[in-house]
C-alpha cells in the first residue's frame, strides 16, 4: 500500500508488542476467534486470512453461524481460525452473543476455548467499536486489536495513535484494511509470535453501558482519535436509494433486472454446459460396448445428474446478484424499504434478509432468521421461507415454461418466459405473505417488535469475497448433484429396469417405477399428472430438481419419447393445465429434505417442520387441483 | 436550564425522536423501554445525553435511519417515540414549538 502519512506508525512496526510477563517465543496458538461487531469488516478479515468458504456481507447480524478455516502462516505453521458472530456486546443474551461468549469462555463442548483473539473494530466509527474491547481485554485472552478499515480512515481524514492505544489498552494494535489487504502481514506476525495476556491501564464495569461508552471515548482521546469525515457517498447514494419516490422504483428494478438477467444471461452458460454432457454422452456411447453399465451410465447417470448440472450458472448467477447486493450495503436499505410492508403482515424488515436469500435456497435463509431476535417472528419467518422461489425450483420452472410458453417480447422488454417466470416467484411470495398474515394473527400472535438495524457504509464488493461465495455454492450444488441426485437416479433406473423379462429390461411400464407411478396416478389424475410424473413427484421428495433427472431418465427409456428431447418429452406428456398445475405445485409444496432437517433443527423438534410439510403439501395439492381445473 | 425550558412549551408533553425530521438534530434525554430493550439501544450508541440527527426514512417516513455517534440506525416510529428528546443548544435549526404543532400525531 502506499504511504500512509497520517497514522502514526504504519508497516511491519506498527503491531506494538508490549512486554508481557514472560517473554515467551512460544508456538503459535493452534486456535484463535475472530471477535467484532457486526460491519466491521469481520468475515472480510477472515476470507483474507484463510480463503476457505466463509459468507461476507454487509448487514448487520448475517454472520449467525459459526465459521471455522485455517490460516497458514508464513512460516508454514497452520492456526485453526474460529470466526464468531458479530456482536455488540458480551452480555450473553441473543443467541449470537451467546455462541460467542461460550466459545470465547470455554463454554462449548464442540469447539475448543481459543488460545487468542483477533478484536476487530472499526477504525471508522471507534468511539462506539471500542466498547466491545472492555469485555473482550476482561477475559484475560491474550487479544491482538484489528483497526479495520484503515483505507476509509485514511481517505476520510480520521487519525489515530496506535502506539497510545496499545498502550492504554494493554494490547497490541495493528491498524489494517482487509478489504485491500493491506496490514495482513501483521495479523499473521501476532499469531506467530508471542502471546501475553492483555494489560489494560483501566477497565470500565461491564454491566454499566453508559460507563462502558464513556471509557471507550477517554482512550479514545487518549489515542488521540479523530473520527474520519461522514462518508460522502454513503450519503449521495442514501438520497437516491431512500429517496420517497426513487427508492421504492429503484428497488424494484434492481429486482427486475436480477430476474431478467438470470433468464436471459444465463442461456448461452448453459447451452455449454448442455453440449458438454452431449458431447461426452455420445463419447461414452460410442467408446463402451452396449451392456447393462454403459445404460446404466448414459440413460441414469448422464441423463439424470446432466439435466441438473446444466441449471449451475443460472443458480451461480442468482447467487452472484444476491452477493452483490448484500456486501455493498444496499441490502440493509432494501430491508428499511421493505419493513413497513412487512410489518403489513405482521414481520419485520429484518425478515427480509432471509426471505431474499430464500429466493436463493431456504437452508440459509432458515439460518440468517437468527438475526431476529423476537422468537415469534422467527418462526413465521422461517415457516414461510420455503415459499420463495429456490433456486432449485428454478430449474424445473424453466424447464415447463419453456416447453410450454413461446419466447415474445412484452412491451419491448420483458420476454414471455421471463414475465412467466416472475408470476411464480410473485406467486410464492403471495402465499408466504397470506401464510405469514394468517400465523401472526393466530398462533404466532405478537405485539410490534422493535425494529433497530444498522445502515453500512456502501462499499465495492470484493472479488475475492464474491468469488469465494460462488465456489462455495457451485460446490454446494455439484455435491448434492452428485450424491442425492445420482443416489436417486441410479435407484430410479433399477427400479425402471427390474423385474427382467426373459433377460430384458421391461417395458417401463411394467418396471417396479411404472408400477409404483401407476399406484399413485389415481391421487394425481385430477392435478392433469400421469404416472410418469408421479414418478418424478416421488423422487423430487429428495430435492424439487430431482424431477428433471428423473423425467430425463424416464423419457429417456419410454419409446413413445424416446428420440425427443426433455422439452419436447415434456410436451408430448402434459396438457397445458397439467403443465399450470404442476408449476403451482412445485410453487407451493415443500420438497426438500434439507429444509425439512433445517427446520427442525432451528426450531428445536419435529413440531413446526410436520406442521409446514403438512400445510404446504395441502396447499401444494389444493392449488394444483384448481389451476388444472381452471385451464383445460 | 435553557434546553428543559424550551421543551417544556409543548404543554408537558416530551417531545421524541418521532417530532425529529430530516436533518433536525436533539439530544436524547431519556429512553422510556424496558431494561434489556434499553440497554441493546444504547449498545448501538443511543446513551443520554448523545446527539441524535435525523437522516433519511423508508417511504412513509417509517423506519427513519438516525445518525448517533457515528453510526446509521433505523428505528421504527413506535420505537423511535419511547427516546424523549430535548433540544440540542448548539443548534436550532427550525422553531421547536411550531414544529411540533405540525407533527401529526397518529398511530
Amino acid at each position: 500500500m502506499s504511504d500512509c502519512g497520517s497514522c502514526h506508525g504504519c508497516g511491519a512496526a506498527s503491531v506494538l508488542e508490549l512486554p508481557g510477563p514472560g517473554d515467551t517465543r512460544a508456538a503459535a496458538p493452534k486456535s484463535i476467534a475472530l471477535v467484532g461487531p457486526p460491519n466491521s469488516g469481520k468475515s472480510t478479515l477472515f476470507n483474507r486470512l484463510t480463503g476457505l468458504r466463509q459468507k461476507v456481507a454487509n448487514f448487520p447480524g448475517v454472520t449467525v453461524e459459526q465459521h471455522t478455516g485455517v490460516a497458514e502462516l508464513p512460516d508454514g505453521r497452520t492456526v485453526h481460525v474460529i470466526d464468531l458472530p458479530g456482536i455488540y456486546s458480551l452480555s450473553p443474551r441473543s443467541e449470537d452473543e451467546q455462541v460467542a461468549y461460550d466459545v470465547l469462555t470455554g463454554k462449548r463442548t464442540d469447539t475448543p476455548k481459543p488460545e487468542a483473539i483477533l478484536l476487530v473494530l472499526d477504525s471508522t466509527n471507534l468511539g462506539r467499536h471500542l466498547m466491545l474491547a472492555a469485555p473482550i481485554l476482561a477475559l484475560g485472552v491474550p487479544t491482538l486489536i484489528i483497526l479495520n478499515m484503515a483505507d476509509d480512515l485514511r481517505n476520510r481524514n480520521g487519525h489515530v495513535d496506535l502506539a497510545a492505544l496499545s498502550a492504554q489498552l494493554g494490547a497490541p494494535v495493528a491498524l489494517v484494511s482487509a478489504r485491500q489487504g493491506e496490514g495482513i502481514a501483521q495479523v499473521f506476525d501476532f499469531m506467530a509470535g508471542a502471546l501475553a495476556k492483555p494489560t489494560p491501564t483501566e477497565l470500565p464495569v461491564l454491566q454499566d453501558v453508559p460507563k462502558c461508552r464513556e471509557w471507550a471515548g477517554r482512550v479514545g482521546r487518549q489515542a488521540r482519535y479523530r473520527s474520519p469525515a461522514p462518508p460522502k457517498w454513503t450519503h449521495r447514494l442514501d438520497s437516491v436509494f431512500l429517496h420517497p419516490v426513487a427508492g421504492p422504483l429503484v428497488f424494484a428494478v434492481v429486482v427486475l433486472a436480477v430476474f431478467q438477467t438470470i433468464f436471459t444471461a444465463a442461456v448461452p452458460l448453459m447451452d455449454g454446459v448442455r453440449w458438454l454432457f452431449d458431447v461426452s454422452g455420445a463419447w461414452i456411447t460410442a467408446t463402451l460396448p452396449a451392456s447393462v453399465f454403459r445404460s446404466l451410465l448414459t440413460e441414469g447417470v448422464w441423463k439424470g445428474v446432466g439435466s441438473v448440472v446444466v441449471f449451475l450458472p443460472q443458480v451461480l448467477l442468482l447467487f452472484l446478484f444476491i452477493g452483490i447486493l448484500e456486501d455493498s450495503g444496499y441490502l440493509a436499505r432494501a430491508a428499511l424499504i421493505a419493513d413497513r410492508t412487512m410489518a403489513r403482515v405482521g414481520l419485520q424488515g429484518k425478515s427480509f434478509i432471509p426471505l431474499l436469500s430464500a429466493y436463493a435456497c431456504a437452508v440459509p435463509a432458515i439460518l440468517a432468521t437468527r438475526t431476529i431476535e423476537n422468537k415469534r417472528d422467527r418462526i413465521a419467518t422461517i415457516l414461510i421461507a420455503p415459499f420463495m422461489t429456490c433456486s432449485a425450483r428454478l430449474p424445473v420452472y424453466t424447464l415447463i415454461i419453456a416447453a410450454f410458453l413461446p419466447e415474445r417480447r412484452l412491451f419491448g422488454v420483458l420476454s414471455t418466459r421471463a414475465a412467466a417466470l416472475l408470476g411464480l416467484y410473485a406467486l410464492g411470495f403471495l402465499a408466504a405473505v397470506a401464510t405469514a398474515r394468517a400465523l401472526k394473527s393466530s398462533i404466532l400472535k405478537s405485539g410490534r417488535t422493535h425494529f433497530v438495524l444498522e445502515m453500512p457504509s456502501y462499499r465495492w464488493p470484493t472479488l475475492q469475497s464474491l468469488g469465494l461465495r460462488l465456489l462455495d455454492r457451485s460446490k454446494i450444488f455439484l455435491r448434492r448433484a452428485g450424491t442425492v441426485i445420482l443416489l436417486v437416479t441410479v435407484v430410479l433406473w433399477i427400479m425402471a429396469h427390474l423385474p427382467t423379462q426373459g433377460g430384458h429390461a421391461p417395458a417401463i411400464e411394467h418396471s417396479f417405477a411404472g408400477a409404483i407411478g401407476h399406484a399413485i396416478e389415481p391421487a394425481i389424475k385430477p392435478l392433469g399428472f400421469n404416472w410418469k410424473i408421479g414418478i418424478g413427484l416421488i423422487t423430487s421428495l429428495a430435492a424439487r430438481e430431482t424431477i428433471i433427472g428423473t423425467l430425463g431418465a424416464i423419457y429417456g427409456m419410454d419409446p413413445a419419447t424416446r428420440s425427443h428431447d426433455l422439452q419436447s418429452a415434456i410436451q408430448h406428456d402434459l396438457t397445458p393445465g397439467g403443465a399450470v398445475a404442476l408449476l403451482v405445485f412445485f410453487a407451493f409444496a415443500m420438497q426438500c429434505i434439507s429444509t425439512i432437517a433445517v427446520v427442525r433443527r432451528e426450531t428445536g423438534g419435529w413440531k413446526w417442520p410436520v406442521f409446514q410439510f403438512a400445510y404446504m403439501s395441502v396447499l401444494a395439492y389444493s392449488g394444483a387441483f384448481v389451476a388444472a381445473h381452471l385451464i383445460r | 436550564m435553557l434546553q428543559l425550558s424550551g421543551n417544556n412549551q409543548s404543554d408537558g408533553v416530551s417531545a421524541t425522536l418521532v417530532d425529529l425530521r430530516r436533518g433536525d438534530a436533539a439530544i436524547l434525554d431519556r429512553i422510556d423501554l424496558p431494561g434489556e430493550e434499553a440497554r441493546r439501544l444504547m449498545e448501538l450508541g443511543f446513551l443520554p445525553g448523545v446527539r441524535i440527527t435525523a437522516g433519511f426514512s423508508a417511504p412513509g417516513g417509517d423506519p427513519r435511519v438516525f445518525q448517533v455517534d457515528g453510526s446509521e440506525i433505523a428505528l421504527r416510529r413506535e420505537t423511535a417515540r419511547r427516546l424523549k428528546i430535548r433540544p440540542d443548544g448548539r443548534i436550532a435549526r427550525r422553531d421547536k414549538a411550531s414544529r411540533l404543532a405540525t407533527v401529526p400525531r397518529t398511530r
